[in-house]
């Protein structure tokens, strides 16, 4: 049906716009699969500012471990990733992408003035503002404004969650936030929601009801769509935890043809005060066991080299231990990026340079809106400056 | 009369949180310029203080509680953050609280309003109990005292860093804000402004029971140039420098004018009550008589066209359908369901507002409110984590709120109406918007066996409409 649709369309001249337009608009398709070939972004927030130290671990650094007595990883307990560095042990599915070059790693990155609130760390990050500028919208949230304007289904980026965040509120367009499409589905199923859509079609109406209708009438339409997508379950065994069961459903509708080509998962708290050992090695290993069952499902069906993981957290953490075993809140960090279509792999720069700090804190090197430049221009095709309001020089990782 | 009803409502939805049931009777039969003296009369007196907590460290120099901080054991720590923390939250409970009852409305909503212009968060319950009575006191009066007391608060003081502005050692980030958000504006002054004004507020900074604290060692005293005025200047001068400027008049008329009228500005009218305000030396009171008692208040496009804050749409309800809750934490759940906890704004400019509150899921968790509350059915929702205020806890869901609707009262309410006249009724009473779920629709889904079934299916149908995320 949908092949025929297309291949009627491209048979008349209203096919003339959509055949200039370059391929990633398809993306966007009114219809909505996303062809084969097309780039889907994954994106996993760390929430409560990650240890990146401890994650990425500079096993030849003296003053690594001086600083840390009780918390530093030992070598001969990391994973070894390269002769300087080391993985956090709990992360070993990830070193076994890394040997493999399908993860690189980003050393350093920040932005100038850190914040150490956590809310307004994320806040920065997730609108991808400067550390003095308050924005309201989030930058995929402003790309779905920049590539959604006439979108049917306005699915295509989508939160595993009970509610949006930030990063995914535009201006004119939002995400989709759910964690169990089957219950949204059945939300918008109620009778008496559809009497009053399609009571209220005949009305001409002042502007802000109808702005609530609209968003009413997508959301039945756009649950429906998601749910009818989402039955495809993947067929992997995920690990029973909350962000196993919420990578299953991611996997379940890239497999599908949806529309979608932007994910958001999270998975907290790191922010480890107390007793940092053993919190950290819980939560890696839950991200560890279920990136395992979700890139071996992508794998299984060829689609990896179109699916880019990133993983970010909103600071990292001081260099030094504190009283309690534990951390606290500091600035810069690595990021991950899981792909079978990589260009650049391995440690991406330098480890962070532990001699010169800033009042007990790493400096940042690389400003985190390069990075989402990078995967704005160069895996999904869009320009990045109206995104993010600046020109920001993209990296080569993909 | 059906306008006039809708007038009046229009009144106490924009100069407080709506029209509470009890009150149905009067405003059905009241004129408008008698409804509206109550409304101004009922909030000219000082607010009482609402207290969570008394201060355990009172009688004590500050120099003693940071030693006693200091020699703190882990246990002692952690026992103060379950201070602070249950202390804010009891602090919410107690505010929503006059929201939903008090009288003077109008004090409680610009209050309201003056919170998200002075957005600030603390985890101190002294500081932000404290900050609480001061944008409360001052919500009706001279912008200038509110602006100087909020500026000296202990909260605001630590928020804005002001407390790490020291002489040769500026922290600039009060300064900025202060100009930026809190008076004159974006455009409205220059780097080198900001710069200067920094250096006159040095040396301020506050206790940890939340007294205002000015360090002479640690003040500039240099000459300063801001606003092409040169002089010695402290942190009172500035402030009184700021509020001389007419663009400060501006700003704030135009926010008012955004959150009580229409967020369309008309720039007649903006410019004409601005001059007024900065006239009256920033008169609150009168600047709010004067918008509620303007004919073009009233106009058509000005009713019924905002999209109800998460705060409004609560204290909302409760107010037209009131009830008890089980969960006492169910008005804190649900604020931060819908991403607007009281004294947790997102940054020091605030919440968004308009459209910005609705996306697919917000609006279907605020369709879905009145059949949750009524029926008593779970919510199971989990809500973002605040690692500000969690530490480390993983966030948890919020199920049952537990309510229990007072339906003998909200009957009452509509004792005197004959049934025929029932069905019209509620709707007024619910709905500020102009257009509205049919009557034969609502017919459809309704119980209509006996007049209380009548009443209160209707009621929980009309509450579920997206008209009624309007007011």
């Amino acid at each position: 049906m949908l092949i025929k649709r297309r291949s009627f369309i491209k048979g008349t001249g209203l096919a003339t716009a959509s055949l200039l337009m370059p391929r990633f608009l398809h993306a966007f398709d009114a219809d909505g699969k996303v062809p084969p070939g097309n780039k889907v972004l994954v994106v996993l927030q760390l929430s409560g500012g990650n240890d990146g130290l401890n994650t990425v671990i500079p096993y030849r650094n003296d003053i690594y471990y001086k600083s840390r007595p009780g918390i530093a990883i030992a070598k001969e307990k990391a994973i070894r990733l390269t002769d300087e560095a080391g993985l956090h042990p709990s992360l070993s599915f990830l070193g076994q992408l890394f040997a493999e070059g399908e993860m690189s790693i980003l050393n350093n990155v920040g932005y100038p003035e850190p914040d150490r609130s956590h809310f307004r760390s994320m806040d920065i990050w997730q609108s991808a503002s400067g550390a003095k500028e308050y924005l309201e919208t989030g930058w995929l949230g402003r790309l779905l404004d920049e590539q959604c304007k006439n979108c049917e289904h306005s699915t295509q980026a989508i939160e595993i969650d009970d509610m949006l965040s930030l990063a995914l509120k535009g201006k004119s367009k939002n995400g989709f936030a759910f964690k169990d499409p089957r219950k949204l589905y059945q939300a918008g199923r109620s009778p008496f929601l559809q009497d009053l859509l399609n009571a209220h079609d005949q009305e001409h109406a002042e502007h802000t009801v109808s702005y609530l209708y609209k968003t009413l009438a997508d959301t039945k339409k756009s649950t429906a769509y998601i749910y009818e997508h989402s039955q495809q379950v993947a067929t992997g065994v995920y690990p029973n935890h909350e962000l196993g069961r919420n990578l299953k459903t991611v996997a379940s509708l890239i497999l599908s043809d949806i529309n979608t080509n932007v994910y958001y998962v999270s998975i907290g708290s790191f922010d480890t005060h107390v007793g940092q050992d053993v919190q950290q090695s819980r939560l890696f290993g839950q991200i560890n066991d279920a990136l395992q069952a979700f890139v071996s499902d992508l794998k299984k069906n060829n689609r990896f080299e179109d699916v880019l993981i990133m993983s970010f957290s909103e600071f990292g953490r001081r260099v030094a231990q504190n009283a309690s075993r534990g951390t606290d809140h500091g600035s810069a960090n690595n990021m991950f990026f899981i792909s079978g279509g990589l260009k650049q792999k391995g440690l991406l720069n330098e480890l962070d340079d532990l001699t010169s700090l800033k009042l007990g804190d790493l400096q940042y090197k690389i400003d985190f809106r390069r990075v989402y430049a990078t995967v704005l221009e160069n895996w999904l095709k869009v320009k990045a400056e109206p995104i993010l309001g600046n020109a920001f020089e993209p990296l080569r990782f993909v | 009369m059906k306008d006039t009803q809708t007038a009046l409502q229009h009144l106490a939805w924009r100069a407080g949180f709506g029209p509470a049931a009890a009150e149905l009777p009067k405003i059905r039969k009241a004129k408008l310029a008698e409804f509206r003296k109550a409304l101004l009369t009922n909030s000219v007196s000082l607010p009482a203080f609402l207290e969570a907590v008394k201060n355990p460290y009172e009688g004590m120099a500050p120099e003693e509680v940071i030693q006693k901080m200091r020699g703190a054991s882990e246990e002692a720590r952690k026992e103060l953050r379950a201070f602070n923390q249950e202390g804010i939250k009891k602090l919410n409970r107690l505010w929503i609280k006059e929201m939903i009852s008090s009288k003077a409305q109008l004090r409680e909503k610009m209050a309201f309003f003056w919170h998200d212009h002075f957005a600030c968060r603390s985890g101190n319950v002294l500081h932000v109990q404290q900050y609480l009575q001061i944008i409360r006191s001052h919500a009706l009066g001279k912008f200038p005292d509110l602006l100087l007391a909020v500026s000296k608060s202990a909260a605001m003081i630590n928020y804005l860093n002001a407390n790490q502005n020291r002489k040769n050692s500026p922290n600039e980030n009060f300064a900025r804000e202060v100009m930026e958000l809190f008076t004159v504006g974006k455009g409205n002054y220059s780097e080198e402004d900001i710069k200067e004004a920094a250096r006159a507020f040095t040396g301020w900074t506050a206790t940890y029971s939340g007294e205002f604290v000015f360090r002479p060692g640690q003040h500039d005293a240099g000459t300063k140039r801001i606003f092409g005025h040169t002089g010695n200047f402290n942190g009172e001068e500035v402030l009184q420098l700021l509020v001389k400027q007419p663009a400060t008049a501006r700003f704030l008329t135009e926010k008012i004018y955004r959150f009580f009228v229409n967020e369309e500005i008309d720039e007649k009218i903006v410019s004409s009550l601005a001059n007024g305000f900065y006239e009256s030396g920033y008169d609150i009171a009168k600047l709010m008589q004067t918008i509620f008692s303007s004919d073009w208040f009233y106009k058509k496009e000005n009713i019924g066209n905002r999209i109800k804050s998460p705060i409004e749409l609560w204290v909302g309800i409760n107010r037209q359908l009131p009830m008890d809750f089980g969960n006492e934490d169910a008005g804190i759940s649900f604020q931060r369901i819908m991403g607007q906890t009281l004294f947790n704004p997102p940054n020091v400019a605030g919440w968004p507002s308009g459209n910005a509150w609705i996306d697919s899921t917000s609006l279907m968790y605020r369709l879905q409110l009145p059949k949750i509350v009524s029926a008593g059915t779970d919510f199971a929702i989990t809500p973002k984590a605040d690692d500000d205020v969690q530490m480390g806890k993983t966030a948890r869901p919020i199920r049952a709120l537990s309510a229990m609707i007072k339906w003998p009262l909200y009957f009452q309410s509509f004792a005197a109406i004959d049934p025929e006249k029932l069905r019209e009724a509620v709707k007024l009473f619910l709905l500020q918007s102009t257009t509205c779920p049919s009557d034969s629709m609502l017919d459809k889904y309704s119980k209509e066996n006996s007049r209380e079934s009548l009443l209160s299916s209707r009621t929980i149908l009309l509450m579920q409409s997206p008209e009624y995320q309007l007011c």
